[in-house]
């Protein structure tokens, strides 16, 4: 089950935790689904997973929401709207019309790829990585590469869950990682 | 170039209007694709695409934002924060974990299938449905089956571009539409 972080944790924490629905066996048997649809269906949740996160991000000079398909563009936009910069998808392959650049990234078995405008961001510009978990790290890793390689710096990556066992988090280059709350 | 409705159009119209990026022959020759990501990218223009969906809805007793996998998910969250609303993702198959109901769809070449989770909306709910934009109107009409076979009531489809030659408007069961752009 989902937990907040340790120390002082904000009271909006435990709400938001208690709304994430887990569901075993998905996609396959043995993995423990962290399943984020329940907490959108709160909508007290919902504006406060976005709180915390804008809370954070305002007034630290951020032009860049940089969300991971498909669940970071449900997380990302609201979070850049309120803080006034831009929204950048990152793209399954084939997705993205016109010019892109492409990451590949390395699965349990296999690769996958993800894609960025070019032009969507500049050197200067200085960005945040959304998604609604990190697991291994590697889709949010190829996510940072696509950023810096276009020249922006990426400030920090945000999460709502962490599966910290995964060890994810050391797969971010030494960049910052913020999350809400770790499910062991 | 992405045209005007009505007359008496609001001044923030323009600006998302020309903000939008025709790319030709994508996703195959011959189709001008309608690039939102250069609308996401222009926070002035974002921001007054949500305020102005927003305008329309507060107050109006709707308790569900529905938005189609995946240019739906930028569209349709903030839309749901600002006015207190449930936010459903309705997705492309597998993607959903736990029990799901099913919608098939007929494309150009094949069928396709549009899924929502079984509880996320309870009978008597009033729902909106959210897109980037209208086309034949065959994924809207999917989205609207399923909300109305979970005893929902859509009270209003919403996009950003009707492509209004396509006539995807007859397909919404009676069910208005409002748009904030045409593309002829």
């Amino acid at each position: 089950m989902a937990c907040g972080k340790d120390g002082e944790q904000d009271p909006r924490i435990g709400g938001i935790a208690a709304s994430i629905r887990v569901v075993p066996d998905f996609p396959k048997k043995g993995i423990m689904f962290q399943d984020i649809t329940t907490l959108l269906l709160d909508p007290k949740a919902f504006k406060n997973t976005v709180d915390l996160f804008v809370e954070r991000y305002i007034g630290k000079d951020v032009s860049v929401v940089a969300g991971i398909e498909a669940r970071g563009f449900i997380f990302g936009p609201p979070i850049a709207l309120a803080i006034g910069a831009k929204f950048v998808p990152l793209r399954k392959p084939r997705k993205l019309p016109g010019e892109v650049i492409s990451e590949k990234y390395v699965l349990e078995y296999g690769t996958d790829c993800l894609e960025m405008h070019v032009g969507a961001v500049q050197s200067g510009d200085r960005a945040l990585v959304v998604d609604d978990l990190i697991a291994t790290g590697g889709t949010l890793c190829a996510a940072m590469n696509l950023l810096e390689r276009a020249g922006a710096e990426v400030i920090e990556c945000a999460c709502v869950i962490e599966l910290p066992e995964l060890k994810g988090r050391e797969k971010l280059n030494g960049k910052p990682l913020y999350v809400l709350v770790e499910s062991r």
